[in-house]
This record gives structure tokens, sequence and C-alpha cells, in this order.
């Protein structure tokens, strides 16, 4: 069915926070497009630089706790208005992760050896492409002659979000508004 | 199997279970601000959704930038203003009545024991500190939580962390809960809820649990909850005297949102208070902390006292008892944000106020303001903040700056030393001449 991901790139850092991804001081935009330009500002990495790295990057692959922090869903929305759609890492801070997956993006944990491979293999090649297969349940990462392949797990409701396009979506149908369990 | 108090409220608030590991609640209060609620009133309308569950259970605030600083916040607070208008949602509180949320929505009652709240905020936690399930969300969740009064959570697993022994004079909630994120890490409790116990939590005033669940997200947590007793109802008890005969009823009431004896925890960490001293962050993560002592002489260029983690009474109390009658070093920009009108007019009554503008610092109307980098205090590349507030990220209160985290105490002293340093209430530090 959906595919995630494409052209990527790799952020070797832990606890990459939600004001280094979209930094408060665009947080006065009530629109998502406007964030296109601030993706990352802020990020402190050896030799990193958003306007260069980040042009036509459709995948991220990160280190431990991606998206801690402030709960800004404009995190998710500077991903998603720049492309990317896929964020691959050991772990997520549970609010950025929702938000991935409420947005209808996703947020793909694997085990941090097989992060480690990744980083090891191609962190420093270019041309890297990183794509997530759902039906497949499937992570194909790699360039020019060299493919891994690294299979995945989705929980029902993740994935019932993706196929839904979102919470909003998937919610709108299923609920009614205030109703309580017994009254 | 004993029950949590995290599973309790699950178990009472139980809308749907769309898979397994995931519990949809209803919601006993959706709470709003003007930064990440007007992106999902914008999404509402777009798509012809524009109504809320219940208007008398939604409360929303304009605080991160008030008054509106340009046009751009101007903005943010119209479409809150007008929302919160339209759909006669009268518990909205703007310029004159705002404070930051987290404070002022405690202050006004609104949240109560074994109540599940949610907010677009990640401070949100620090409303546990009632014995309720107050987990931050995005903007999504917050929209389908006014429309439809419900979030969904995974299956609550819950990390007890018990702080035995007593607070030694000088020493605060602050500096309790950098030690246990500076003890567990910045996800040491990421997709867990974080369950205070033991005498030195019983022991602290609401004001002080509020301190010490506001930061539990900076250890990754969904929530920070301590258990309901008698402080929690004298806090509450003029929003709740009608409900119960008197504050015993009340408290005995509120001991159904308590943990069960056998209650299954999965991680429990105790931590000794008794020989904690003055904390403070030195880098960029709320979990790289050191004792002050350590960090002495340290310089800076500003000290920021408020926030939702420390801009209450209490606070602005011990501050001012650390500045009365001295002046803060010519260097430093101090700048006291009193987080709520309340609070504001208490100290000023109290004559702290006084105590602050003598001392040297600008007293700022209630706002998040210099927390966020967003207004009223954003530093310049370069610069060093000693601050009482949450977050120590890079360009959190603007680009290049740094920000220490610390205690309101240790924040007034280092206000006048011109560098980190120990306050007097500490026993250990010398009073300098
Ligand atoms: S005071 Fe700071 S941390 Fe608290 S709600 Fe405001 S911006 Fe967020």
């Amino acid at each position: 069915m959906k595919t995630f991901g494409g052209s990527a790139r790799f952020l070797d850092r832990a606890d990459i926070n939600t004001d280094e991804i979209i930094p408060a001081r665009y947080l006065t935009e009530v629109e998502r497009a406007a964030l296109k330009p601030f993706l990352l500002e802020d990020l402190r990495l050896e030799g990193f630089d958003p306007q260069r790295d980040l042009a036509g990057c459709e995948a991220l692959i990160a280190r431990a706790n991606f998206g801690c922090g402030s709960s800004r869903e404009h995190a998710a929305w500077a991903l998603e208005v720049n492309g990317i759609r896929l964020v691959v890492a050991p772990s997520f801070a549970r609010i950025f992760r929702q938000n991935m997956f409420n947005g209808g993006l996703l947020a793909l944990e694997l085990p941090a050896a097989a992060i480690d491979g990744l980083f090891r293999r191609f962190a420093r090649r270019p041309g890297i492409r990183a794509v997530a297969d759902l039906e497949a349940g499937l992570l194909e990462v790699g360039g020019e002659g060299e493919v891994e392949r690294v299979p995945f797990e989705l929980g029902g409701f993740e994935r019932a979000l993706l196929e839904a396009g979102g919470w909003l979506e998937y919610a709108d149908r299923r609920y009614e508004a205030g109703k309580r369990k017994g009254g | 199997m004993g029950k949590t108090i995290a599973e309790k409220i699950f178990e009472a608030h139980l809308v749907d279970r769309p898979a397994e590991d995931v519990w949809v609640l209803s919601l006993d209060a959706v709470f709003c601000h003007e930064i990440t609620t007007p992106p999902a009133i914008l999404e509402l309308v777009r798509r012809g959704k524009d109504r809320v569950f219940d208007p008398a259970r939604i409360k929303a605030v304009i605080d991160h930038v008030t008054p509106a600083k340009d046009g751009k916040t101007a903005l943010q607070g119209k479409i809150l203003r007008d929302w919160a208008r339209r759909h006669g949602i009268r518990d909205f509180f703007d310029v004159g009545r705002n404070g930051v949320c987290h404070v002022l929505f405690p202050e006004k009652g609104f949240v109560r024991p074994g109540y599940a709240v949610v907010m677009g905020d990640s401070h949100t936690c620090t409303n546990g500190a009632f014995g309720a399930f107050t987990p931050g969300v995005g903007t999504t969740d917050l929209a389908v939580a006014i429309l439809k009064g419900v979030c969904a959570f995974r299956t609550p697993r819950t990390m007890k962390i018990t702080l035995s022994g007593t607070l030694p004079p000088g020493v605060f909630a602050k500096d309790a809960i950098l030690a246990v994120i500076g003890r567990i890490g910045v996800d040491g409790a990421t997709d867990r809820i974080v369950e205070f116990d033991g005498p030195a939590v019983e022991a602290m005033d609401m004001e002080a649990r509020m301190t010490l669940c506001n930061m539990t997200v900076e250890a990754g947590a969904t929530c920070g909850i301590c258990r309901p007793d008698e402080k929690t109802v004298d806090f509450l008890w003029e929003f709740i005297r009608g409900d119960f005969a008197d504050r015993k009823a009340a408290a005995a009431a509120f001991r159904r949102w308590w943990p069960d004896p056998d209650a299954v925890y999965e991680q429990e960490i105790a931590i000794d208070v008794s020989g904690l001293e003055p904390l403070a962050t030195f880098g960029y993560k709320p979990d790289q902390v050191k004792p002050v002592r350590e960090l002495a002489g340290t310089p800076i260029d500003q000290v920021f006292i408020g926030s939702c983690t420390n801009g209450r009474l209490s606070d602005l109390r011990v501050a001012a008892a650390v500045v009365r009658g001295r002046t803060i070093h010519p260097r430093v920009r101090g700048i006291v944000c009193p987080a709520t009108p309340k609070i504001y007019a208490a100290a000023l009554r109290e004559g702290l106020i006084e105590d602050f503008l003598q001392a040297g610092f600008c007293v700022t109307h209630p706002t998040c303001g210099p927390c966020l980098g967003m207004s009223t205090g954003v530093l310049a590349e370069g610069e060093v903040c000693a601050s009482t507030s949450n977050r120590n990220f890079n360009g959190r209160m603007g680009k290049g700056g740094m920000v220490h985290l610390m205690s309101p105490a240790t924040a007034a002293a280092s206000a006048l030393a011109g560098a980190i340093a120990n306050s007097p209430l500490f026993p250990g530090t010398r009073r300098t001449p």
C-alpha cells in the first residue's frame, strides 16, 4: 500500500529536541507552510548545514530519543512541509512520535544495533535512500549496488492512523463528542 | 493485582481500546493556549468541524507572548479569543487576567484528583501534582480533544520515584527534580508515568509538588503524579467545598486515587533528599546537572525568575528573601515574572515586588516571557542566563544563548553575585560581605 521516505540524511546525535527541529521564534506562524525554511535551524551538529543538507531530503535517520522536549507539533509539520515523511530512530519522545502518526507520518523505531549498522555502512556516503514499505514491513536503506533490508513491526493502532490519514480522520469517524463509557 | 494511580484513572475514563496496547480516554478538561491551539482551530475550521465537545470543560489562556508583541502574535491571540467567544468558552483568560497556563489553571481549581486532562503543551504534566493524569499532547491530539473530548494513550507503565528524608534548608523541590533527572537521564522515563511517593513529597506543599511534576517531561515522562492528600484538599477547598461535608471527607474521598499497596511498578527509584545540595544544569540538556558549588563563579548576563516551574508565590518569597536590602550585580539583567495576576497582587501586598525593584530587578507582567525566547528577555549570541525555568536546550532563550536551570534561591543569589552562586539559605554558604 504505502511507502514512506526516499533520499535520506543521517543525523548522528541523540536527544535532538523539538526546539532544535523548529525554534520557538517561529511558533508565531499559524500556517504550516511558513515553517519550511527553518527546519533544524538550531541543530548543533558538526558540519551540518540545514539549508545545504536538507535540500531534497525525504527521510531522516537519527539516534535515540528523537523529538524530545516541547510538544509543538510544528516540529512534525516542519518535516512534512519539507517532504520528510519518515524518521527512523532507536526511540522517540512520546509526544513527537504521536504527533508524527497523528499527522499520517511514519516514526519508525528500530533496534539501536540496526541503526548503528546503518550509520556505519551508509552515513558517510552520498545518494543514500531510505524507504519504508508498510505492507512488506520492510525498510530498505542503500545506494548504488548496496542495499540493506531491515524488517520492522508496526502496532495496529499506528497502522490504522496511517491508513486513515491521521488521528483527526480516525477519531472523527469513530467517536461521538463527550460520550463516556457507562454514561 | 493492585493498581497504580494512573491505572485507576485510565479505567475510570476508558472509552475505547482500538488496539491491545491503546486506551482512548474521555477527558474531564481540555486546556488551551495561543501557540498550539490556533493551528488546531484553523484545522477544524478548514474541515468544516468548528465545534467543541463541551465549552464548560475547555479552558483557554493567552500566556506565551502577551500582550501581543507584533502582528503575528496578535493574530494568534485573536484566533483563540474569537474562537472562545464563538463557542461560549467562559473560562478564557486574556490580557490583565492571564498568567502562565500551568500556574493559572490549577489556581482556578480546574484540576482535581482523578481527572484526565490534556493540553497542547509538554509541561501540562505539572497538573499531575493534584493526583490527576495530565499529559501534554500535540496539536492534532488537541484538535480531537476539542472536538470529541477524547485522547489516545498507550497502556500506562508507571515508574515510582520515592523521595525519602527531609530537604535541607536552602534545598528545594527544584533541586530534587534536577537530581532525579540527573540520575535517570532525559529519556529515563520516556513513555512512562512517574508516580511520586515518600515523606519528602508528603512534606511538600502543592506549589512544590507542581515544581516536581513540572519537570518530569524533561526525563521524557508522560506525566508526573502525586497522591492527593490534605494539602491537595486545602489548596482546592474554595472550589470543592460544595461537594463534601468537610475537608476530612474530601481527603477520604480522594483516597480513591491512591495507588493500591500491591500496585505493580515497572521501575522503582529511591532518593534520600536529606543529603541533597542545591543543583544547576551546565549543558544543553536538563540531565546535565552539577552541584551549584562546582559551577560557582560562572559569569552570567541575565537572571530569570518565573515560569511554570518556579513563578509561584512561594518561589518569589524565597527569591525576595535572598535579595532583600541588597542590589544585584551591575552586569546582570534581572527579570522577575510573577506567573499570574493573583501571585503578582500577593507579591505586591507582601512587599516582594518592592524588594525586587529595590534590588534592581525588572518585574514584568505575568507571562512565559523569557522562558522560551519569544519575548521579554531574549538572550543574544553567547549570553548566559541563570533561570528558574525548565529547559536549557540550545537556543531555548535565544539563538546561541546558554541557560543554567536552578532554584529561585540559587538564581537570586547568582543575580547578586553576577555569577552562579549558592544562596545564603543553604548552610555551608558564607554570605559575601
Ligand atoms: S513558562 Fe515556559 S515551559 Fe512553562 S508553559 Fe510557558 S513557555 Fe512553556
